[in-house]
């Protein structure tokens, strides 16, 4: 059984960074993006062999979420075309190729000569809350604070980038009296 | 493993049985007299084969038919993570979680399905389709929150059981009714339908046919199925019920739910994708966040 689980989390390990490498190697935005898309969906299985299930299960959730919106973006802003045709994903790739190839050596010799230390104790029964412990534990108030503080980074970005806002839509008075009378969408915020 | 095989073939089995009924009850609310819905799957599915299966101009094949051909199987796992009375085919300490990624793993397939097409159409479908799900999505997710919360737990076994004394429907209405509008929104189907809209020729659908368009339409019908038997375990009861075994109460409160909102879908006219975005996050939202919180009020009350 102990092998078995190792041969999955190689797979999963092979699949990821092998997804990881054809990100670069396609030449067309869509499937770039879910070849990434699929590079975390192995990661988020590695993590469910590791017995992360909620963790897991949530790495799969939110980056195949954020990888189908991604891909608009990638599609509309990537590229003088917009990213509709063939177009190479890599630029100043020398210097990208070696960095990125140094770092995965520098990581990956880290990984497998740090003299991890034995396991002492046996395994807790609630592995998740553990990890977030161990991440967080001692560093929540920043956590909370920080959370709130980009949630309303995010909600300052988009209402200071959007174009037309309720006032545009509905008038000074939010009445819809004095609003632009040529608004074909009608839709957005009011 | 032969366990294994027998329980995958029920699923498939579930999964057709259900989208059948959704197939029929659309055509039923469209018009059709009972036998003639009743036997709408078997025809269409018949003429579609029958159909040469073709392709367009510099498609990007490989996503296209990835995108199509995902649908089915992801509402095969929704359905496995259903508990039939006993145990789920697949158990998992956080089923409400894999149910909710597996809902959003159907973003991927539509717009990819939109995508691989290579065709206008098509892609305006797909871009259509992500810009609902941007609006039921979240709603949806807290909607989730609220079985979840009142259980104590993300396991779906557990969240049937918390339902002994009261259905989850009956305290937390908001929460269902977000619920449903969330399985129009991943089946694609009735005020939720505008990326598959007659207007734009079909949109995602345009350029199927044959047997790629048929396992998108059924996997449309069965993702609305598994969607309304995985409101079962969250929100009426589970198999709780008297006389029937705990399967078949799962399988039949499943089958009524997915006929009750296959009907009303298609009764309904499409909403424009602009147009739902606004209520649905500047009311809905905020009506389910307030229905977590009384949850949790009433929770900590009740202790």
């Amino acid at each position: 059984m102990e092998i078995l689980t190792t041969v999955a989390f190689g797979i999963c390990g092979l699949v990821a960074v092998g997804s990881g490498v054809l990100v670069f190697v396609f030449d067309s935005m869509a499937r770039a993006t879910y070849a990434l898309a699929l590079a975390f969906v192995a990661t988020g299985a590695a993590l469910l062999i590791l017995q992360q299930s909620y963790l897991g299960a949530v790495v799969i959730l939110m980056m195949v979420m954020e990888m189908a919106v991604m891909a608009v973006y990638m599609v509309m802003f990537m590229g003088m075309n917009p990213a509709l045709m063939p177009m190479s994903m890599v630029h100043s790739h020398r210097a990208a190729l070696g960095s990125a190839v140094a770092v995965f050596v520098v990581l990956a010799a880290g990984a497998l000569l740090v003299p991890w230390p034995e396991r002492r104790s046996a395994p807790s029964e609630e592995v998740t809350r553990d990890l977030g412990n161990a991440i967080m534990g001692s560093h929540m108030l920043v956590m909370l604070i920080i959370g709130v503080v980009m949630a309303a980074t995010i909600v300052v970005g988009v209402v200071l980038s959007s174009a037309r806002t309720r006032y545009d839509r509905l008038g000074d008075d939010l009445d819809g009296r004095s609003a632009e009378r040529d608004d074909a969408g009608r839709g957005g915020a009011r | 493993m032969a366990e294994a095989l027998v329980g995958s073939v029920g699923l498939v089995a579930v999964a057709i049985g259900l989208a059948w009924l959704s197939c029929a009850a659309t055509a039923l609310a469209g018009g059709a007299t009972p036998v003639v819905a009743g036997l709408r799957p078997a025809r269409e599915g018949v003429r579609l084969l029958r159909q040469r299966r073709r392709r367009t101009v510099a498609a990007d094949l490989h996503l296209w038919r990835a995108g199509g051909w995902a649908l089915v199987p992801s509402s095969v796992l929704m359905l496995a993570l259903v508990p039939l009375g006993s145990r789920p085919a697949l158990t998992s300490d956080v089923g409400v979680v894999w149910a909710n990624a597996l809902d959003v793993a159907v973003w991927a397939f539509v717009w990819l399905l939109g995508w691989g097409a290579n065709s206008v159409v098509s892609l305006v479908g797909g871009y259509r389709f992500l810009a609902l799900a941007l609006g039921y999505e979240l709603p949806l997710m807290f909607a989730l929150v609220a079985p979840a919360l009142a259980a104590q737990s993300l396991d779906l076994e557990d969240v049937a059981r918390a339902q002994s004394d009261l259905w989850f429907v009956t305290w937390m209405p908001v929460a269902f009714l977000v619920y449903v509008i969330g399985v129009l929104g991943f089946s694609t189907r009735g005020p939720m339908s505008a990326s598959v809209g007659r207007e734009i020729g079909g949109g995602v659908l345009a350029e199927l046919n044959s047997v790629d368009l048929l396992v998108v339409r059924w996997g449309r019908h069965a993702l609305l199925g598994a969607g309304s038997a995985l409101a079962v375990p969250l929100f009426l009861g589970g198999g709780a019920g008297p006389w029937l075994a705990p399967w078949a109460w799962v399988l039949l409160k499943a089958a009524l739910l997915t006929v009750a909102l296959a009907w009303t879908a298609a009764r309904l006219p499409t909403a424009r994708p602009h147009l739902l975005m606004q209520p649905l996050w500047t009311f809905l939202l905020p009506a389910v966040v307030v229905q977590d919180l009384l949850v949790g009020v009433i929770l900590v009350g009740g202790r």
